[in-house]
């Protein structure tokens, strides 16, 4: 019995919670309309929380990636106010992103600073450059070209697979792809063997022959990259964009990738655990929102469901 | 009337593998008595077993005709033993007088705030008590030299626990491994003191010359079982180093291939030339295809940085060292690029990932491309499984469920998975037990049979012997000389190791 808690507690706590919203909201919890809705609402944190696993895969954390989005999405408005092409405001976003993800990496794969410690401080630069970039205001109306906000609305028609008159949201199909990349990556790539190995032992990787510095580097990018393509979500669903917008999704994330390294053989991340860890945290908000409860509330709920959660996995690792 | 105590019986096994076979120890208050053997001769299980820590398989404790029992670590602190152990685990960030006085009710005043004062005169008279010199007892305890760390553990043992009896037996493990000579001497002045107080010392070490400038008596180990127990006056170091080393040492290695080639070709693997690095210096050697290069010295000579030479982790900054005629690689991922394989002294810390199985830890430095093969490495995993005799174990089945002697060969596997051009050996049979060393002695010689250059460091000694065609010995980072170890003895090596002079000019030296 507890060796089946331990590895799949966490997935029968999400079919409880389907079960019990099911239960409880049974004319429109389990519509179809609902669950893309819940898919579009979680795709931020999605693509936010699987890039994030590739860090955390080396035992690091990435504390930057709410500030690194709304940077992102800052620097899209900003570019899109000046006139530029959509694709150049796009192309600055994920560079920047990308940029954060390599300033974080350097400072801790070279200078040896600790990834709370690092990413703690560049949180705030990120933060604070986001405001100085947009002198503190949100950025909105006709500043946002049209197509840039169309594409959160907008998704491939349902109709051929029997659901008329829904569409798959772009955001959701983003955050599909994302999660095929990140699993390609670290379940079928030798840079994934060598993040894997890394979170194992980092001093016998590199005494093994593995280019620690190098592969750190380049996950903190990816999770940087991931941090600036949810912004632009963010800021396309919103049509706008402002300074703080991102700032919730880093305890989010990290609360997810959390809950799905319970699942993991030796509490090892794994992307698609990290799915459940995303779909338990998005399902709890959507549900709870439909049953009116005071969002105070979910908030300790969802504190309590992430310590429970890793206390069963870890008195079970104790037997 | 000095104090009698008295340990016989001693025997410990795991499995078939007897570490400890009914030896017996005679300690009596106001003498030092030295424990010497080489490693593995079972010193650090009879300290662990009179600590309490080790459940002896058999064991008689006597205390002036008294029995006693030692079923756990409060019973040894009960009987009056003091152990100082090797790693100082002092508590760095507290002050000297808080580690002194860790463990004992702390002094109070005005209604339950700490009394500093009090807690000051007290560490600080414990301190004077064992002719110690004195520390400021407010001073971090991190910032403290090796000697005064010891000093202060030292201190700590001598107040003893609430309760506990005055302590009768000190046993000081290795105290001198990383103490200089001057600081050495304060530490023999505050034995000397212990010993005039009527306590018994049982002094570990390797280093011969302590042994003989400090101890009274003396017991010697070898595989478990004790091969000499004399007062040091009716003794001699070269009879000790005979009892330590013993005779019947190279039947236990698989011989070289027949027929034996002294003569190396001229493929040069790698090689120094009056290199210096940071803690090495004087290194001169060549080492050829199919060449096995032992390097000895005493624990801590520089044995791993010569290893790490050639895996980039200790740059030259003096002379010129070559690896496969151009310069030594920059870091480790560059050198196992270029052929070179290492297997770590510390397997847990330094070689496994412990929560992996077998196959990832095999794998690790032989992906190539973008993508990872997953059925090249079972494949690849499985033969390798297969050749070292990596018993009980499936390919994802975590290390750490492993014996010491697979996990082992797990690291070796990941040495073989592709031929290495050069293998850098530290200590590999550590902690492993008999069977698996003979295998992996067996996979050396097939190796070095292929043509791959051999570095190996051990601080066994018979290993050494047995396996090395010539023997680097260093002494404090210094190339000492280069032997060949045919017709070599132990005792004429171990003597080198300690020697003042860089060669005995009986044995035959070369330089390159």
């Amino acid at each position: 019995m507890i060796p089946v808690l331990r590895h799949l507690g966490t997935l029968i706590g999400l079919v409880v919670i389907v079960l019990f919203f099911a239960v409880q909201l049974p004319d429109t919890f389990l519509t179809a309309r609902n669950l893309i809705n819940i898919s579009q609402q979680i795709a931020m944190l999605a693509v936010v929380a699987f890039t994030m696993t590739v860090v955390m895969v080396m035992n690091d954390f990435d504390l930057s990636v709410g500030s690194t989005a709304s940077l992102a999405g800052i620097v899209a408005a900003v570019l899109f106010a000046m006139g530029v092409p959509i694709w150049v405001g796009i192309g600055a976003a994920l560079a920047a992103g990308v940029l954060g993800g390599l300033i974080n990496g350097a400072l801790v794969a070279f200078l040896g600073i600790l990834p709370f410690v690092a990413t703690l401080g560049t949180l705030t630069i990120f933060s604070g450059l986001a405001f100085f970039i947009s002198g503190g205001e949100t950025i909105f109306g006709r500043d946002i070209p049209k197509p840039f906000a169309e594409f959160a609305r907008s998704g491939v028609p349902l109709d051929g697979v029997g659901v008329e008159g829904a569409q798959l949201p772009y955001l959701t199909i983003v955050a599909i792809v994302t999660l095929a990349l990140v699993w390609v990556t670290l379940e079928h790539t030798v840079f994934g063997r060598k993040l894997y190995a890394i979170g194992g032992n980092i001093e016998a990787a590199r005494l093994a022959g593995i280019d620690v510095a190098r592969a750190r580097l380049a996950a903190f990018a990816i999770t940087g990259f991931g941090a600036a393509v949810a912004g632009l979500m963010y800021a396309s669903r919103v049509a706008s964009a402002n300074p703080t917008q991102g700032a919730g999704l880093m305890l989010d994330a990290i609360a997810a990738v959390f809950l799905g390294m319970t699942m993991g053989k030796q509490g090892e991340p794994r992307v698609l655990a990290t799915l459940v860890g995303v779909l338990i945290l998005g399902i709890l908000d959507n549900g709870l929102t439909q049953m009116q409860v005071d969002s105070y509330v979910r908030e300790m709920l969802v504190g309590s469901i992430v310590i429970a959660a890793v206390a069963i996995s870890s008195l079970g690792r104790r037997t | 009337m000095p104090d009698i105590i008295k340990f016989s019986g001693l025997t410990k096994s795991y499995g078939a593998a007897c570490v400890l076979d009914d030896a017996s120890l005679l300690l009596v208050g106001g003498r030092v008595h030295a424990l010497m053997g080489e490693n593995g001769a079972g010193k650090s299980t009879l300290i662990k077993m009179i600590a309490g820590a080790l459940r002896p398989d058999q064991m008689t404790a006597r205390k002036n005709g008294q029995d006693l029992a030692l079923r756990s670590q409060a019973d040894a602190m009960a009987a009056g033993f003091r152990f100082i152990h090797q790693e100082m685990n002092i508590v760095p960030q507290l002050s000297v007088a808080e580690n002194i006085l860790l463990g004992q009710p702390t002094p109070t005043r005005w209604g339950g705030l700490v009394d500093w004062p009090e807690m000051a005169r007290r560490a600080a008279n414990a301190l004077h008590q064992l002719g110690a010199p004195a520390l400021n007892m407010r001073r971090a305890a991190g910032s403290l030299s090796p000697v005064e760390r010891m000093l202060v553990k030292l201190a700590a043992a001598f107040v003893g626990h609430e309760g506990a009896q005055a302590p009768c037996l000190y046993v000081l493990d290795e105290p001198t491994a990383a103490l200089s000579q001057t600081e050495a001497e304060a530490l023999f002045a505050v034995i000397a003191r212990l010993k005039s107080q009527g306590a018994a010392i049982l002094y570990v070490s390797h280093r011969l010359n302590e042994v003989m400038q400090i101890c009274d008596d003396v017991t010697v180990l070898r595989n478990g079982r004790v091969v000499m127990t004399a007062p040091l006056a009716n003794t001699s170091k070269d009879d000790i180093i005979l009892a330590m080393t013993g005779r019947a040492v190279a039947d236990a290695f698989p011989p070289r291939p027949k027929p034996v080639v002294w003569d190396f070709g001229d493929d040069v693997i790698c090689s120094a030339q009056y290199v210096a690095t940071k803690s090495l210096s004087g290194l001169n050697f060549t080492l050829r295809a199919g060449e096995i290069l032992g390097i000895g010295g005493l624990a801590g000579a520089g044995q791993t940085a010569l290893l790490r030479l050639f895996l980039g982790l200790e740059p030259p900054y003096k002379g010129m060292a070559k690896l496969m005629r151009s310069t030594v690689p920059q870091s480790p991922s560059a050198a196992w690029a270029r052929g070179v394989a290492y297997i770590p002294q510390e397997r847990r810390t330094e070689g496994l990932m412990m929560a992996m199985g077998t196959r990832p830890n095999a794998m690790l430095p032989h992906h190539k491309g973008v993508f990872a093969r997953l059925r090249n490495e079972r494949a690849q995993t499985a033969d390798l499984t297969a050749r070292l005799g990596i018993t009980g174990a499936g390919p994802e089945q975590p290390v750490w469920q492993l014996s010491g002697g697979n996990q082992q060969k797990v690291i070796f596997a990941r040495a073989l998975a592709q031929p290495p051009r050069l293998l850098l050996l530290d200590d590999p049979t550590r902690g492993v037990d008999v069977g698996a060393k003979y295998e992996i002695y067996n996979l050396i010689r097939e190796l070095s049979a292929k043509g791959c250059a051999i570095l190996l460091a051990s601080s066994d000694l018979p290993e050494l012997l047995g396996l090395s065609d010539r023997i680097l010995v260093l002494q404090s980072g210094r190339q000492t000389g280069i032997f060949k170890t045919e017709g070599l003895e132990p005792s004429d090596l171990l003597r080198t190791f300690y020697a003042a002079q860089p060669a005995t000019k009986s044995l035959i030296s070369e330089t390159i």
